[in-house]
């Protein structure tokens, strides 16, 4: 049994992913938002089910479609949408946009535009805190496209012979563009490739928050004890195209209608009611205290200036030097 | 120049990089070691464990000292495990990696370039990237086209990392120190010819700036610029130089990027000639980009072209007549100054 006020957390997370980024494919089509965006839509129990068991102090790394990531891990909704609008308010200042949002403050460790980019840095970052012994756990996001880079599976190997605290977590939406999953990977599921590394492979529903939430708590406390890595392969859907303005010819409408129809936000709205954990009418308090928040997230971002054009290089080189520990 | 005294010994330049990151490790818990046999023999219990001490035995005190929680054998998976620096940078550690052959990066590429290099860019200076890798390089040892390359001219070309090509014991200490305890990923690189070559080293812990180019030798006619093992070999060409009456100065800069322009150009501006020397294949080579900025920057000192003296636009052979031929020799630096006469 998961306590109400979990389940209740839950909806908020990916009610808050899914308006979100409902706004961003809206300001997105006014053509205000520079560059591509990748949307979450659909995806949202993956980052909602995972994070609910991470702290501040947890790593996260990301992908090309990494605004739910970002979201679940906490991190301001202003200065998130100013960082996709470019802005110098943004979390990177504007000098990463939608696909390097960053948030070191709260283990952050980017949004990545390189298909399995995060997943060596998850790897890293668990190994900091083996090394240190200061507890932390480390997630790696990856799409079932990742699942086939070589980078993987080095960094599956190397969590399993350290015994790193690292959850891999893969979110497979069955497509990597417009390659489906069953095309290019050789097995059903990327979590049976855990067995050649020694390691638990799970698979989770993604249309049922609570099933991911039970899932990533079990590795995430299994990552924690020191005993190892996991990976957890969650079977998801993306409701739209790869990017905002996909054609999306790859699948047809009945398919999309079908993911739709298993709406992990719907499910965990309809499984609330029936229970009795919480009204209609709070539900809609939760959604307008929402929308509410995205609209003032998109006002700070309109607000804020864009980069001043003679600091096209600043940044290269990081300027916080951190006190040397040294005397010389 | 450093003098020979009670707290000054000889070493081999390997053993100044191994001082350097024991030095590092003693004073700061975060630095770590890690790579392929930087013990060696990893979990075969105590008698065989540290069996290598890396492959040129530069990690061979640290084991000892550290234990396998801050110095890791790695499997062979450069991407893995350099990636898995970079994380760990970006998480607090500043971990030393072993890459063992410059060669050997390409493995690794994206992790250096898509991930280190443009961290701190992209996330708008929120990440410090402490990290820095240790490669060996160079011809001369008949290890082959896949053992040998320099490469510093990929890495010098990268924005974000910091590239560092010491010639001598005393600045591979102190430009290692510096290099671990930089907040920006640095590639250093160490030349396999002079792993042996011993020179004075003070046993103390010291830093030497990046950035700063050092003078081996002050002339008034020619400026050669050598990087690496070719500083050597330029300073006995301008030996003989003297002797036929030509006074060379001879510019080692120590790191490539940061490079040392200023102190170059003033050098030029002297002298009214440049000779650049790299052991590596000339197109879009670091001989070529201190040519170009000598040439926009100092033209008019200029008395005549700048010559190149670099290996040919080949990879390194193999066998020893065509390894001989590979790298700039003496003879001709020598000749690429008479050149300009």
């Amino acid at each position: 049994m998961i306590e109400p006020r979990t389940q209740l957390a839950l909806y908020r997370t990916m009610l808050t992913i899914r308006v979100f980024e409902q706004r961003v494919a809206r300001e997105f089509r006014t053509g205000e938002i520079p560059g591509f965006v990748h949307m979450y839509i659909g995806q949202e129990a993956v980052a909602a089910g995972v994070c609910a068991s991470l702290g501040d102090a947890d790593y996260v790394t990301s992908t090309h479609r990494g605004h739910g990531h970002c979201v679940a891990k906490g991190c301001d909704l202003g200065r998130m949408m100013a960082e996709i609008y470019g802005r110098e308010d943004g979390l990177c200042k504007g000098r990463g946009g939608s696909m390097h949002i960053a948030d070191c403050s709260r283990g952050m460790l980017g949004a990545n535009a390189i298909v399995g980019g995060g997943i060596a840095l998850a790897t890293g970052a668990g190994l900091a805190s083996s090394v240190r012994g200061s507890g932390e756990t480390a997630v790696a996001f990856f799409g079932d496209g990742a699942a086939n880079q070589g980078v993987l599976h080095e960094s599956l190997n190397l969590a399993a012979i350290w015994k790193l605290p690292v959850v891999y977590v893969c979110e497979n939406n069955g497509f990597a563009e417009s390659t489906p999953s069953s095309y290019a990977t050789s097995v059903p599921d990327v979590a049976m490739r855990a067995a050649a590394y020694g390691i638990p492979g799970v698979v989770a529903d993604g249309s049922d928050v609570l099933e991911v939430y039970a899932a990533a708590r079990t590795a995430v406390e299994r990552a924690r004890a020191g005993a190892g890595p996991t990976l957890l392969e969650v079977k998801t859907h993306r409701f739209m195209g790869h990017f905002e303005g996909d054609p999306d010819r790859y699948r047809d409408d009945d398919e999309r209608r079908a993911t739709r129809e298993r709406d992990a936000i719907a499910g965990l709205h309809d499984r609330l009611l029936a229970s009795g954990h919480a009204t209609e009418d709070e539900l809609e308090a939760i959604r307008a205290e929402i929308e509410a928040a995205v609209s003032k997230a998109v006002d700070f971002a309109r607000a804020s200036p864009l980069p001043d054009p003679a600091e096209v290089d600043r940044y290269v080189y990081p300027e916080l030097l951190a006190q040397s520990a040294t005397a010389w | 120049m450093v003098t020979t005294t009670a707290a000054t010994r000889s070493l081999s330049l390997v053993d100044a990089v191994g001082e350097a990151m024991r030095q590092a490790m003693e004073a700061d818990p975060n630095v770590i070691v890690m790579g392929e046999d930087v013990a060696g023999g990893a979990g075969r219990g105590e008698e065989k464990e540290n069996a290598m001490g890396g492959s040129f035995g530069a990690t061979k005190s640290l084991y000892p000292l550290f234990g396998p929680n801050r110095v890791r054998d790695t499997p062979i998976s450069e991407a893995g495990f350099v990636g898995a620096a970079v994380g760990a940078a970006a998480a607090g550690l500043r971990p030393v990696v072993d890459a063992m052959w410059a060669d050997f990066t390409g493995l690794a590429f994206d992790q250096i370039y898509n991930q280190a290099s443009k961290m701190s860019f992209m996330f708008g200076g929120q990440a410090r990237l402490p990290l820095t890798i240790r490669v060996a390089m160079g011809s001369g040892i008949g290890a082959g086209a896949q053992h040998s390359g320099t490469l510093y001219a990929i890495y010098t070309h990268l924005p974000g990392v910091k590239v560092v090509v010491p010639s001598t014991p005393y600045d591979a200490k102190g430009l290692l120190l510096e290099s671990i305890f930089d907040d920006a990923p640095v590639l250093f690189f160490e030349h396999l010819k002079l792993y042996v070559a011993r020179g004075p080293v003070p046993a103390d812990a010291y830093r030497i700036p990046l950035g700063v180019a050092e003078v081996r030798r002050v002339g008034g006619d020619v400026t050669i610029v050598a990087i690496a093992a070719m500083v050597d070999r330029a300073l006995e060409a301008a030996e003989q130089l003297a002797a036929d009456g030509t006074s060379a100065e001879v510019i080692d800069p120590r790191t490539l990027s940061p490079l040392d322009v200023a102190t170059i150009v003033a050098s030029v501006e002297k002298t009214g000639a440049l000779v650049v020397v790299d052991e590596s294949p000339p197109q879009c080579s670091v001989a070529s980009e201190i040519a170009a900025v000598v040439s926009e920057q100092a033209f008019d000192s200029l008395n005549g072209p700048v010559r190149r003296v670099t290996a040919p636009h080949a990879p390194v052979p193999f066998t020893p007549s065509l390894e001989a031929v590979y790298a700039p020799t003496v003879q001709s630096i020598v000749d690429a100054v008479g050149s300009l006469a």
